[in-house]
């Protein structure tokens, strides 16, 4: 580096933190002002630290919700055998999931939900980029894409079970259906608003064709594509909640299934277990999408500060 | 003897712009952004087009650059390459630094060995060897621009075009900047068309700073640059033809305001 640059660098290796690994002395001798952009990232404490601030809210909320139960049970405005309090339904929940019955449920449930979900992945991406790629076709499709989107699964059923009977194909349907339609809609918005420089950018580049998709238009939708997943999660998770109360297919004792039986057998403390464990496993599966997604955006540098 | 002055004038020519007119949309609705441009920028030659906003500067370098079509007249550029930076970097946030260099390598289907040692070679000539594994926004501005440069460099293009890379720099970086294009130019023996509406920039870098009237573009005038390089943004030199430009400018932007 010529040495008309010492000053300016001696000045900036003063004003950048010294001890920060993202600056390094290099980035001061390259950049002027703007190595200072380059500021030094803050310590977010330890784990342990970490974990409790994100926990005790989510604690303190969950704790809120279970009182304000029994104080609706203390009043006694339903008997205790119509709305049991918070802890018979622990106590059942306890004796529920212990049993290896039980994990079968969950297993088959999943599976329908997984099986359901990557299908729906599958045609929502194909339906979603021949849409976004051919212009007649938008036109022909693209608004009942949203239709269907907005259209409540449960509608569904009545067709699903003529055109399949009571069988797991029936469930798949619905689930399918319910959920493509947001992969789709993810997937063509991400396309539409890849930012103009970049497609720019590709044009330099000389990208055309399948390239262009390869290396700029599928990346680029990424984000987008992962909201759209993750909303067509939801629907799939709920369509399939709906199927298994609706479509009970003999012998396979699902999560739904089960929660039917409960009800059938006037059981209040063992409907809401279920509700619970379906609460729970929406959940994790939320969490899952969330961590996928805010990895991407650190990747990319989209979050905050 | 003058034939072989006269065929080394023809092929010393890179870019080359006769006439040159670019019209947007048609009818009453249509609008001259450039009108009748003559403009021949030679080999190794650093020119820069310099004019207040809505002179076509941007314009000029899309059609030389092959990104829009013009609407009379005739640009030749030999069927050369060209490059294209921007005023953003533009750098793809799903690649790393070295990834977004190697991209114009990997575009032409050059190995990955062979990838991964040029793009160490490029990011080396913009002094960024080190950052190859980062992402691109870890970086500065200015270091953004740099990469912008080495992935414009990975064209291997007979031609660099710059629409105002440096426009969002903050003055410093700039002026580190202007010393680093002006070596980078050197060494790899570079043609540039270089657009700002900076003066002392275009007087700081260009071998020739040829100014555009505003709307149509035209050109007005052709100064030729000769100070000894490399120079200074804040010389006396370059601040007296930047203010006498800047006077040529100005009489321009007020005949279009009246």
């Amino acid at each position: 580096m010529p040495t008309k640059y010492s000053a300016t660098q001696a000045a900036l290796q003063g004003a950048v933190a010294p001890d920060s690994p993202a600056v390094s002395a290099q980035a001061n001798e390259v950049s002027g002002l703007d190595a200072l952009e380059l500021a030094p990232k803050t310590d977010k404490g330890t784990l342990g630290k970490r974990i409790w601030k994100n926990t005790w809210p989510k604690a303190l909320a969950i704790a809120i919700v279970l009182l304000l139960w029994q104080a609706v049970v203390w009043s006694g405005w339903k008997p205790e055998y119509v709305l049991p309090g918070p802890q018979t339904v622990v106590g059942d929940l306890k004796d529920v999931i212990t049993t290896g019955d039980f994990w079968d449920g969950v297993r088959l449930t999943l599976t329908r939900a997984l099986t359901g979900f990557a299908l729906a992945v599958l045609i929502g991406t194909v339906v979603g980029a021949a849409v976004s790629r051919f212009a007649p076709l938008r036109a022909a499709i693209g608004s009942l894409i949203t239709g269907l989107q907005t259209m409540p699964s449960i509608m569904w059923f009545p067709l699903a079970i003529l055109l399949f009977q009571i069988s797991e194909s029936a469930i798949l349907f619905v689930v399918v259906i319910g959920a493509a339609p947001s992969v789709a809609n993810g997937l063509i918005s991400g396309i539409d608003y890849v930012p103009r420089t970049w497609l720019r950018v590709g044009q330099v580049l000389g990208m055309k064709g399948l390239a262009k998709y390869r290396h700029l238009i599928l990346p680029a939708s990424l984000p987008s594509f992962i909201s759209g997943l993750k909303q067509g999660w939801a629907f799939s998770w709920r369509s399939l909640m709906a199927g298994e109360l609706l479509v009970i297919v003999p012998g396979a004792l699902s999560i739904g299934v089960r929660m039917q039986q409960a009800r059938d057998l006037s059981d209040s403390s063992l409907v809401i277990c279920y509700i619970i464990v379906v609460l729970v496993i929406g959940i994790l599966i939320d969490v899952l999408f969330n961590a996928a997604d805010n990895a991407l955006r650190k990747r990319w540098g989209l979050t905050g500060n | 003897m003058s034939l072989l002055e006269h065929t080394d004038v023809r092929t010393d020519a890179v870019v080359r712009l006769e006439n040159v007119s670019k019209q947007y949309g048609s009818g009453a609705s249509a609008l001259l952004a450039l009108d009748h441009v003559s403009l021949t920028v030679r080999q190794g030659e650093f020119v820069c087009l310099l004019g207040a906003s809505g002179c076509g500067k941007s314009t000029l370098l899309s059609l030389v650059a092959g990104l829009d079509k013009i609407s009379g007249g005739t640009l030749d550029i030999g069927g050369r390459n060209v490059s294209l930076m921007f005023q953003e970097a533009a750098l793809f946030p799903w690649l790393s630094v070295a990834g977004n260099v190697e991209l114009p390598l990997r575009l032409q289907g050059v190995g990955k060995a062979e990838r991964r040692k040029r793009a160490q070679q490029l990011l080396e000539i913009v002094r960024l060897s080190g950052f190859g594994e980062k992402r691109p926004h870890e970086l500065s501005g200015g270091m953004r621009q740099r990469v912008a440069l080495a992935r414009a460099l990975a064209q291997n293009a007979d031609v660099l075009l710059m629409d105002e890379p440096f426009g969002a720099l903050d003055a410093m970086t700039r002026d580190i900047l202007h010393d680093e294009l002006e070596r980078i130019w050197r060494e790899q023996e570079l043609t540039v068309l270089f657009v700002t509406h900076n003066v002392r920039e275009a007087v700081r870098l260009g071998d020739r700073v040829v100014l555009l009237s505003s709307r149509p573009g035209r050109v007005i005038e052709d100064f030729p640059v000769t100070h000894r390089r490399p120079r200074r943004i804040d010389s006396p030199e370059v601040s007296g033809q930047a203010a006498e430009i800047t006077d040529r400018l100005r009489a321009e932007v007020a005949r279009h305001a009246n």
